[in-house]
């Protein structure tokens, strides 16, 4: 078994903002990322794949494929948008890094080929700050 | 004359979008793309600040760098990092927040608190792919 991992990335606002609670409540919680009027990152995220290299081409899975997989059902989605406002699979949730991370796994993974499994995801919101997902 | 260039990294992160008012939505969308997403998107911007003198002879220091941080932290990270660069900062009320714009603006917040024999040079990364210097 090889674990293959593809970088792709995405430049989007959000805000960290729980509409039940009051104003003052989700400055408390949240600090400066409630700014009511957005702020934001550049996000990294890492796609983690596993499989057994295939006997002709000695690829576990194309990574070219597996980019433009994540292009397609992910990266086209989340550039250049507003996650909290443009984002049909975000709506009702709060865009916290680790909500954000769980819904692109449940965008991506049903496109995968059969024989590749879904290892792990890693999200980078800056530079300091990431989550992993390994879907369970 | 021993010159020697000093520099200091900061980061903030912002929402902002690309649009220019006097233009209709086609023309903004063919000069700025995904960037004119009226909800918005953002960036963490990373901030290199150089300054270019002489060490001075008691300190040995061309400038305490603990200084310029502080500097950079109370007048440009405190109004711009998790902001909306549009609405929430007036420089850009009626100026586009690109790169370019952004790098002139933060030039000339730090250039009237900083003597004048020493020599500023603002370099901002809006990506780590894309970034802009000012002065060229």
């Amino acid at each position: 078994m090889v674990y293959l991992t593809r970088l792709e990335h995405f430049n989007a606002a959000h805000k960290l903002y729980n509409p039940a609670w009051s104003k003052e409540r989700n400055e408390a919680v949240f600090g400066d990322c409630a700014n009511e009027n957005w702020h934001g990152h550049n996000f990294n995220l890492y796609v983690t794949v596993k499989g057994t290299p295939d006997q002709d081409s000695g690829f576990v899975m194309d990574a070219k494929h597996l980019s433009r997989l994540i292009k397609e059902h992910v990266i086209e989605k989340l550039d250049h948008k507003n996650l909290n406002l443009d984002i049909d699979f975000l709506s009702g949730k709060i865009c916290s890094t680790e909500n954000l991370v769980v819904e692109i796994w449940k965008q991506l993974q049903p496109h995968l080929p059969v024989n590749i499994t879904l290892h792990s995801l890693k999200l980078y919101e800056t530079p300091r700050i990431y989550v992993e997902y390994f879907g369970e | 004359m021993q010159k020697v260039a000093v520099y200091r990294t900061e980061h903030f992160n912002a929402a902002h979008r690309l649009h220019n008012p006097a233009f209709d939505d086609a023309t903004n969308d063919k000069l700025f793309g995904k960037c004119n997403n009226p909800h918005f998107h953002g960036h963490n911007y990373e901030l290199i600040v150089k300054l270019i003198g002489e060490p001075e002879k008691d300190t040995g220091y061309v400038y305490d760098l603990k200084k310029l941080s502080d500097l950079i932290r109370k007048e440009v990270l405190h109004r711009f990092d998790h902001k909306n660069l549009n609405l929430d900062v007036p420089e850009f009320k009626e100026l586009n927040p690109t790169a370019e714009n952004i790098a002139i603006t933060i030039y000339r917040i730090l250039r009237p608190l900083i003597e004048d024999h020493l020599d500023l040079q603002v370099r901002l990364y809006e990506t780590e792919r894309n970034f802009v210097e000012y002065p060229a």
